[in-house]
């Protein structure tokens, strides 16, 4: 439609070319990042901590500064002029370098650490040990290459937080939202795992804990190592043992039920965090074809099964075989899990088949398989091997393909390529697991307002999950989809005041429609008749 | 197989044609000279300001029409042969139909200005007046200055979009205040002070004489009819209405007034020719509504009703209570009911204004009886099922002012006002049992 523009505009609305402190603001930025670069290759910064400080407010100020010669002076609305002109959100060479680089460091992080200066004797250097002092100031540790990351996220999700306020600083829902990712990541994800672990000593050890990282997202949080390390700390180390077996099935079922997964997903959750803040000026690049929906429910629900798979294997191998040691032992923990997913599925069956549908077929296929592979590892299994395979390697597996490849390389580096939230939508068994219970046990839904769509399709557009909302709308249904995040842009967007997240009852939550409101009484009651 | 056509592939046809399909299983071929598929004609003007591409206008992916057995001609009808029930396309081809539906939809007014037809003026209704856009403004170099004539939804939305791309914009309103022809003067007043905080040059009163032509044949400035005064531009947008677009009907024997004549079953003189949508006139108006309703939610109306008559359910056209939407740059606007700029006989209008100038309502009703007739809110949601129950069941004004919050679409945690516009409500005397 209209050439592209060639700048590194992130939001879409700011004059054609770059002002004198715009350019300043990105020179800034990049200075911060280039000391950074400078540290990966080893140069000897005389003080550490001075530098550090430096590198690091550069970069914050000046995502901030550039945030606000755009938002500054603005009137309130809706910011999305241009977006599709702009290069950098329009899959433009800007956005393949960004996601290129981006890529380059998961992997770098992932797999090959020792370039940011992991060394496996003696102390680290390079870009690690450049973030000594933040750490040793935290925790009194040294860095990690895991703290670096912590740190780098945190200070995304802040600096692209306060420009995300000022982009919807209109918009309570979402400057409320937004408040609060911040403050999960930086308490909660950052702040308090580090604080933890000055309360670690020769004798007494708590494993690395994000509280607001659950199983599955968490999903390494039931191996032996962790488990033991919980057990032996005592009477803390039990109680966050206990809260973690507690978040999954009693804290994230009832929140789920009286707010739909959003509480998580677009509030709580970290990923979504960054998604929602460094990651909302590409949000409007997911797939919104059916075909990418029909793809996505067939891989995030693949690894749900595998990761209840590859969970329950860890477990079961480091379990004792006989119930005198103590009592949960491998028969009843894979008695119990086979319960626990009967249960949900004998209850769907009976309670939500009308719901259920044509899906109900996949819902069995993925609890056949599960319930086929647990009687697998009953016959199967010898001291740690489960089939012929040892079950930590599964783990590894996991690990590798899901944990680092699907949520890290995938899912965030290719911001600028397929959206924001393709980890969330394609990989993550958390939001699959909070989806299914949205979809069937919510009282969340987005009400369609009556006959108002005009179908201009904002509110597709700029869903990061790619639901056609639209779809929805101009049919006067409302919107009860498991992938929904409730990030609320779409109601956000829309220029006619159709859609509004709601918690309300379950009746007539999901209501198809033949003829929208507004037209003969007599032929809404002929064809809406339910 | 009876063959169901349909003339113009906008929301009055496509709706039909879904319907049908439903229904029955007839063959049916929808013709359109401005596109292969459907697109939201409501959102053209974000394509052009760069929130949309165009294929996210389109609410129906590709394959949906193959899918549906819903065939897509393209092409011009040129002519309606209602004798021979067959139809002529303009490169001379034929086709026949046992049920023709004509929803052709509306062209752009143009009212015999000097200088209408140069290059560089133009209006936006269709997908190539949008491409012409892009053309004639695609920056602020090239478009140095836009006049836009005619103070309608048309015309504030192409201010809105010429600004994303930084052209200056004068916006000629013919009326005292923008268009106040529809909305009370509180509403009026807001929505023009909201314009010119966007600085736009707002000029109010002010009526096109003539359009100057360059060296070249394009517009180059505008002259005012009031003071002579001449305003440089290299746009000239004329936005001031459409009618409908039925010149190809011409002498077919189809009975043609403004629009298409049709019956409360939408069928026109012929009776297998039905009219529906921004082209169908009504013989007579339906209550308070005009007899050509030129609104997308109208056109929809129509095509679900027509759908039915079609498939041997024969309905009139019998629309609810009056309803409709737009956006002001960035207030939004919805009403329920009716509420026109001055009260009508017997009726009151109570006006709320929030302090920030940027959200208000009215609500008409009857003074005697206090029943409830009508809302205009600015800047908050209000819901539709609510409304439209209040209005079938006849509420009173004062039921309507203590359930407000009832009523309310804002999302969650915005803040609200029902208290503040209950007080300003029982402590104006005028309102007052």
């Amino acid at each position: 439609m209209s050439k592209l523009e060639h700048n590194m505009s992130l939001t879409g609305d700011v004059p054609k070319s770059l002002g004198l402190s715009q350019k300043l603001a990105a020179v800034l930025g990049i200075a911060g990042l280039f000391i950074l670069v400078l540290a990966s290759f080893n140069t000897n910064f005389p003080n550490k901590t001075l530098w550090l400080t430096i590198s690091l407010s550069a970069i914050a100020i000046g995502i901030l500064w550039y945030s606000y010669t755009i938002y500054a002076g603005k009137i309130e609305g809706i910011k999305n002029d241009q977006v599709w002109f702009r290069s950098i959100t329009n899959r433009g060479v800007p956005a393949w370098i960004i996601g290129i680089v981006l890529t380059g460091f998961y992997i770098v992080l992932y797999f090959y650490p020792k370039y940011l200066g992991l060394t496996s004797e003696g102390d680290n250097t390079g870009l690690i040990s450049f973030f000594d002092p933040l750490s040793k100031l935290l925790s009194g540790n040294p860095a990690s290459q895991w703290f670096v990351y912590g740190t780098l996220y945190t200070v995304a999700i802040l600096a692209f937080g306060v420009k995300f306020l000022w982009k919807y600083r209109h918009n309570n829902y979402e400057k409320l939202r937004t408040f609060s990712v911040m403050f999960f990541q930086l308490g909660f994800a950052f702040l308090i795992p580090e604080f933890m672990s000055r309360l670690n000593s020769e004798t007494f050890s708590l494993p690395y804990y994000d509280l607001k990282s659950i199983w599955p997202l968490n999903y390494y949080n039931f191996e032996q190592y962790r488990v033991d390390q919980f057990i032996s700390a005592g009477g803390i180390g039990m109680a966050m043992l206990i809260f973690g077996v507690l978040s999954i099935f009693v804290i994230t079922p009832i929140l789920t039920y009286k707010y739909g997964k959003r509480w998580y997903c677009s509030w709580v959750c970290g990923c979504g965090g960054l998604a929602e803040t460094a990651g909302d000026s590409f949000r409007h690049l997911s797939d919104k074809k059916q075909s990418a929906w029909k793809i996505e429910r067939w891989v995030v629900h693949s690894v749900v099964v595998f990761v209840v798979l590859m969970t329950t294997a860890v477990i079961f191998s480091y379990l004792g075989d006989d119930s005198k040691d103590y009592w949960l032992n491998r028969d009843v923990f894979l008695i119990g899990v086979a319960l626990l997913l009967t249960t949900v599925f004998a209850l769907v069956m009976i309670f939500k088949r009308n719901e259920f549908k044509k899906d109900a077929r996949y819902g069995a296929i993925g609890y056949i398989s599960i319930i086929l592979a647990l009687i697998g590892f009953y016959y199967l299994s010898e001291g740690s091997h489960i089939f012929l395979f040892e079950a930590e390697k599964l783990r590894v597996f996991y690990g590798f393909l899901i944990g680092s490849i699907f949520s890290g390389v995938i899912g965030t580096g290719f911001y600028p390529i397929f959206g924001n939230r393709v980890w969330c939508r394609f990989g993550c068994p958390m939001a699959a697991i909070l989806g299914f219970q949205q979809r069937l046990f919510s009282k969340f839904r987005i009400t369609t307002n009556g006959g108002q769509c005009i179908s201009c399709g904002n509110c597709s557009t700029y869903c990061e999950m790619g639901i056609d909302v639209r779809a929805y709308a101009q049919k006067g249904e409302n919107i009860v989809r498991s992938s929904c995040v409730g990030c609320g842009i779409c109601s956000a967007v829309c220029p006619r005041g159709v859609l509004k997240l709601e918690n309300d009852s379950m009746d007539g939550r999901i209501n198809p429609n033949e003829i929208l409101l507004g037209n003969d009484v007599d032929l809404m009651d002929l064809l809406n008749k339910k | 197989m009876e063959h169901i056509v349909i003339i113009g592939n906008g929301v009055a046809g496509i709706t039909t044609a879904r319907h049908i399909r439903k229904l029955s299983d007839k063959k049916i071929t929808i013709i359109s000279a401005e596109t292969e598929f459907f697109f939201s004609r409501t959102a053209l003007m974000y394509v052009y300001m760069g929130h949309m591409k165009w294929d996210n206008l389109k609410p129906y992916e590709d394959w949906f029409w193959k899918k549906n057995r819903l065939e897509l001609k393209t092409g011009y009808v040129s002519r309606v042969n209602p004798e021979a029930n067959e139809l002529e396309f303009d490169s001379g081809e034929k086709m026949s139909y046992d049920k023709l539906i004509i929803a052709s939809g509306s062209i752009s007014n143009k009212f015999g200005w000097p200088g209408q037809d140069l290059k560089g003026v133009q209006g936006l209704y269709s997908k190539q007046d949008l491409d012409l856009l892009e053309e004639n403004a695609p920056d602020n170099k090239v478009c140095k200055r836009a006049v836009i004539v005619g103070g309608g939804l048309i015309g504030i939305e192409m201010a809105e979009m010429l600004r994303t791309r930084d052209i200056p914009v004068t916006f000629l309103v013919r009326e005292s205040s923008f268009w106040n022809a529809v909305l009370p003067p509180g509403e009026s007043d807001l929505i023009n002070r909201h314009i010119r905080e966007h600085h736009i040059d707002l000029r109010l009163n002010a009526n096109l004489k003539e359009i100057l032509a360059d060296e070249n044949g394009r517009a180059r400035a505008v002259v005012l009819a009031e003071s002579g005064e001449e305003i440089e531009c290299s746009l000239v947008v004329l936005t001031p209405g459409v009618s409908p677009n039925i010149k190809f009907l011409e002498g077919s024997g189809i009975e043609i007034g403004r629009g298409v004549k049709v019956n409360r079953n939408l069928e026109t003189n012929f009776k297998n020719i039905y009219a529906i949508g921004d082209c169908a006139e009504q013989h007579e108006a339906i209550g308070n509504r005009k007899s050509i309703e030129a609104v997308w939610y109208t056109s929809r109306m129509m095509g679900e009703v027509v759908a039915q008559t079609i498939c041997d359910n024969p309905m009139k056209y019998n629309p609810g209570n009056w309803f409709n939407s737009a956006k002001f740059l960035d207030i939004e606007y919805q009403t329920y009911g009716w509420v026109f700029p001055e009260p009508g006989d017997g009726e009151a209008h109570f006006y709320w204004e929030h302090k920030n100038g940027k959200k208000c309502i009215t609500i008409n009703y009857e003074k005697a009886s206090r029943k409830f007739l009508g809302i205009n809110n600015f800047g908050i949601r209000m819901r539709h099922e609510i409304f439209d129950r209040w209005l079938n069941e006849e509420k009173s004004v004062d039921h309507v002012i203590e359930n407000l919050r009832e009523a309310n679409f804002d999302p969650e945690f915005f803040d609200r006002y029902e208290e503040e516009i209950r007080n300003s409500f029982k402590y104006t005397p005028e309102h007052k049992i």
